[in-house]
């Protein structure tokens, strides 16, 4: 198996990609950094993405 | 979510495992295995035709296996990345080698079998750990029949059935014969506060968002018979009180029981349950859902493994209250529910903490990697009017029903289109390149883009325009499928109908589209922080530790505010007076603020009476930590209160606990709580008033086991890991009296007598008692927020603490662009929470400060000073505060937009009595020209 390798400094690792990890990662991103959102799943959004309104706005919660 | 997917910043790794991960801060390597997904991303537009052909059935997860869904598909049309995925569990050419009829359906040829795992280490400078939580087992489901009978549902599953995405689109219905359930009950503390599946903990969410389902139910259906039932109802959290009053107030039943089982009865289900009488009750159910708990991730031990950090007894992150964000390694944080179980605001509010302090870490390494995208000199417009439209097929979702090249060639007769085609997939990468070719080619000056929605594909589109070198405001989208073909798949001639109307309004609104500048506005680099206890402090040194410079204001004369007495604030202290960046001003109080996001300009006064000291200062942003002080209500639950050397509140208890020996410990105290809280004084519930009394209970019982301690209160809400604390208090013997607000307990000092009286529930009699001391949970008021809220013109609840933009997303920022709050000025929390808050707040606020510059977007209102009559309505109307008084050349008022902080919400067009306010991309010629577009149909049709 190839192994490629990602080498840049100023980066950041968020492991997850749930609404913390989505969270996260877009918040590095505007403190100037790169970000890899490892997510184990095919799509991020995690439990947040299979509600329905979201107290107290009754927002989507996509 | 679509954020994420779209920044150039982010790289989304999904379907991939960590397999290792070494390193320390600044350098961590980590191993990422990434699975085939058996589909190319580039090339997959997303149009389901795969899913439709695919001829295996398998259960569809993301509806919780309510419904079947086939090995080839997406798990929802908003996923992000938007690229359907082939389940290697149930595809038949993965498990039999068989089938591929996908292959040659897929009209982009994204499909490929060959996919192998793919192998790849990334080398950062600091890791987030957000893997989320866990479900509870099986095992402890089975405890309430679940998996016996189709009914009894889980809490994720009711939230599907309500969704109008999920298994019966919305309605819901009995698993067992499709009926709509009248009879719903709700059980809390699934795999909670339950020892007997490990589950020590309270889940901390469960209680709000059965509440939640329960209005959303009775929304679906008004007469739905809805109960829950509860140990304590855990709605500490900001406004939750008052969302479980609207629930009481449209009739949904709260009982205080323990469910003993649930069992098929007839169709139904019978609930059986023993109330505090003693009493065991028979109800039947159609419906029952499982208020199941979080639990911690399954793999938590692996990543701890793999990390070298701490798990705590329960499996989730360990932390400590003052570092809540940190692992125990160096380099590694920790946000979300692996950090014990929170609700999403929470969530949200630790993530952007995290990332402060990942910042912090590694800030030599800031913006080293960052990609800024550049584009082409925007070029000239010329006088002509020059649209070019493009028609969508969305493979066949538009096309099945909708004429599309009927509608194209509609669109080619319209006054100022030069150029119209159709595409198969507009939005995919080849179409990108053709639209550029398109726009030089024919010098288009508009384009009107006619497919899906513009929530989801706008931003691609305006991107492109500017790779043209168009300004990407030149754009005008119209949606033919999610408001036409979807909706009137019945009716194709209407439908083409539709959207030739739909096109002829936007090509009409497009001849009068102007480009609209991008602009920016510079900032200065520093901070302001109001407040300096436990959460202003750790504010500004957070951002000292992120480079920038920072004023801190106290009231008082010294730091430190309600947790002056800590060891870890008198730690801070010492590091805020240490740090150059930090300037500390003490006995002062801010006078006056003016300006905007980046650039506000404040008056702070420091010192009393004559030797008052004016210093200006000029800062890009402000975090609001005011704090908040102990509430001594007057009266409580009906008792005028005579505070003394035996009736006392919970934190003079805690003053007298910590002196030396055995008689400090009261012998027999009786303590009340929501003393002043919840309605009965104060509105709100104070979040930390039941922790802290268990924590004194137990002290008492150290000093002296002997001691009598009974506690009278409405619910225990002990939340999260404090829940400990409340089963050991029981344990050692401390008593547990629930009261009601309509049999309140009564209490009185007479001549250095006490007398406590009240209804206990169990023994089903009057108590009347003569404890040594009464000591009250008195909860807390926010310090004075008025002041503050009038010059910094930001909101404030009916509570008095300071509203954020958004309760669950934006959780520290305030309505006004770059004043962020924290701590207890937000609303009542607990000394680790406080501090997550301020690390979000200082994450939030060196945003604008890293950037150097604030971005507006070019939507934003515009004022025509000319018919400008300066009568302020716009003023008092807007909500952000974008809109100030500046006076003319003839010195007449006359508004103007502060673009920096305008939202472009419109409220202030919409109200202008002169119309002198347009909106960029939303003027009065360009709205009015749509509708008479629209209308010209209309006589086209009357005269035909």
């Amino acid at each position: 198996m190839a192994k490629a390798k990602k080498s840049r400094e100023g980066t950041v690792m968020v492991l997850g990609g749930g609404i913390a990890g989505v969270q996260a990662a877009l918040d590095l991103t505007d403190l100037g950094y790169y970000v890899y959102l490892v997510e184990k799943s095919p799509a991020i959004g995690g439990v947040m993405a299979q509600l329905d309104k979201t107290f107290p706005t009754n927002d989507c919660s996509l | 979510m679509v954020e994420a997917g779209r920044s150039p910043n982010i790289e989304i790794l999904t379907n991939a495992d960590l397999i290792s991960l070494k390193g320390k801060p600044g350098s961590f390597k980590a191993d990422i295995v990434q699975r085939p997904r058996y589909i190319n991303a580039d090339d997959c537009t997303a149009c389901g035709l795969c899913t439709t052909y695919c001829p295996r059935h398998q259960e569809d997860d993301y509806n919780e296996g309510l419904n079947i869904t086939r090995p080839i598909h997406i798990d929802y049309p908003q996923a992000v990345p938007a690229t359907y995925y082939i389940d290697p569990r149930s595809c038949l050419h993965l498990t039999h080698d068989t089938c591929q009829i996908c292959v040659p359906v897929c009209q982009s040829k994204a499909i490929d079998f060959s996919q192998q795992p793919e192998e790849m280490t990334l080398e950062v400078g600091a890791v987030i750990m957000s893997p989320g939580f866990g479900r509870i087992s099986e095992e402890t489901l089975a405890k309430y029949s679940y998996g016996k009978h189709p009914d009894v549902v889980t809490s994720i599953e009711f939230e599907r059935l309500l969704n109008p995405s999920g298994p019966f689109a919305g309605e819901v219905r009995c698993l067992s014969d499709n009926r709509h359930p009248h009879k719903i009950a709700f059980i809390q503390c699934v795999g909670s506060r339950d020892i007997g599946c490990n589950n020590g903990y309270c889940s901390s969410v469960c209680c709000m968002y059965a509440i939640k389902e329960a209005m959303v139910a009775k929304e679906h259906n008004p007469e739905a018979d809805i109960t829950v039932y509860y140990m304590d109802i855990r709605t500490q959290g900001k406004d939750f009180d008052a969302a479980q009053k609207r629930a009481l107030d449209k009739g949904i039943k709260f009982v205080r029981a323990k469910v003993a089982d649930i069992m098929p009865w007839g169709d139904h289900l019978r609930l059986t349950y023993s109330t505090l009488d003693g009493k065991h009750n028979f109800k039947p159910f159609d419906m029952v859902v499982l208020s199941v708990g979080l639990e911690s991730p399954p793999d938590a031990q692996k990543l701890a493994d793999m990390g070298g950090f701490k798990l705590n007894k329960y499996d989730f992150c360990a932390t400590d209250t003052f570092t809540p964000l940190a692992t125990s390694k160096d380099g590694i944080l920790v946000a979300g529910a692996f950090n014990g179980p929170m609700d999403i605001p929470e969530s949200v509010t630790q993530s952007s903490g995290a990332a402060g302090i990942a910042a912090g870490l590694i800030k030599k390494q800031r913006g080293k990697s960052l990609i800024h995208k550049t584009y082409p000199d925007e070029k000239e417009m010329g006088d002509d009017v020059r649209i070019g439209v493009f028609v969508c097929h969305c493979g066949i979702n538009i096309s099945s029903v909708v004429d599309v090249p009927k509608v194209s060639d509609y669109a080619g007769d319209m006054d100022g289109v030069v150029y119209y085609t159709e595409s198969l997939y507009s939005c995919s990468q080849d179409a990108q390149e053709v639209l550029k070719d398109k726009i030089k080619e024919h010098n288009l000056n508009r384009v009107v883009i006619a497919a899906c929605s513009p929530r989801t594909h706008e931003p691609l589109f305006q991107e492109t325009l500017k790779d043209a070198g168009l300004n990407r405001s030149l754009f005008e989208m119209v949606n033919i499928r999610d408001q036409c073909s979807w909706v009137h798949a019945n009716e194709p001639d209407a439908a083409t109908d539709k959207s030739k109307d739909l096109v002829r309004m936007a090509v009409a609104k497009a001849r009068h589209i102007q480009p609209l500048p991008e602009q920016t506005v510079p900032v200065t680099k520093s901070g302001l922080v109001v407040g300096g206890g436990i959460g202003g402090l750790t504010a500004a040194l957070n951002l000292a530790d992120q480079g920038f410079n920072c004023a801190l204001v106290e009231k008082q004369d010294t730091l430190g505010g309600n947790y002056k007495k800590l060891d870890h604030t008198k730690e801070l202290i010492a590091q805020v007076k240490k740090n150059k960046l930090v300037t500390v001003y003490t006995n002062s109080e801010l006078q006056q603020t003016s300006g905007f996001v980046g650039n506000f300009s404040s008056i702070i006064s420091s010192g009393k009476g004559a030797k008052v000291k004016e210093t200006t200062l000029d800062h890009g942003v402000i975090i609001i930590a005011t704090g908040a002080n102990e509430h001594r209500p007057e009266t409580v639950l009906g008792n005028t209160v005579k505070y003394s050397q035996n009736i006392v509140t919970q934190s003079e208890l805690a003053l007298q606990l910590e002196g030396k020996g055995k008689s400090r410990a009261p012998k027999s105290v009786v303590m009340i709580q929501c003393a002043g809280s919840r309605g009965d004084d104060l509105n709100y519930c104070s979040k930390t008033c039941c922790t802290t009394a268990v924590e004194n209970a137990l002290t008492i019982k150290k000093i002296n086991p002997d001691s009598q301690v009974i506690m009278l209160y409405r619910d225990i809400r002990t939340y999260g890991y404090a829940e400990d604390l409340y089963q050991e208090a029981r344990q050692k013997g401390v008593l547990f009296i629930p009261y009601e607000m309509d049999n309140k307990p009564s209490f009185a000092e007479k001549g250095g007598k006490i007398t406590v009286s009240f209804f206990d529930p169990i023994l089903q009699d009057d108590i009347t008692m003569n404890p040594q001391m009464v000591a009250l949970s008195v909860g807390m008021v926010p310090e004075e927020t008025d002041t503050l809220s009038k010059l910094l013109k930001v909101p404030v609840t009916a509570d008095k603490f300071f509203l954020e933009a958004h309760v669950k997303l934006r959780p520290v920022e305030l309505p006004v662009a770059g004043v962020y709050v924290c701590g207890l000025a937000h609303s009542p929390k607990p000394v680790n929470e406080i501090i997550v808050q301020a690390q979000a707040a200082s994450a939030k606020a060196a945003m604008p400060l890293v950037k150097g510059y604030v971005t507006v977007d070019p939507i934003v209102s515009n004022v025509d000073k000319g018919t400008c009559i300066g009568c302020r309505l716009c003023t008092s109307l807007c909500p952000y505060q974008a809109i100030q008084m500046v006076k003319d050349e003839n010195n007449k008022p006359k508004a103007e937009t502060i673009v920096a902080s305008c939202k472009a919400c419109g409220i202030c067009a919409s109200h202008c009595p002169t119309f002198a306010i347009s909106m960029g991309g939303f003027t009065n010629e360009q709205i009015n020209s749509q509708i008479e577009a629209f209308g010209s149909g209309i006589k086209e049709k009357e005269a035909a």
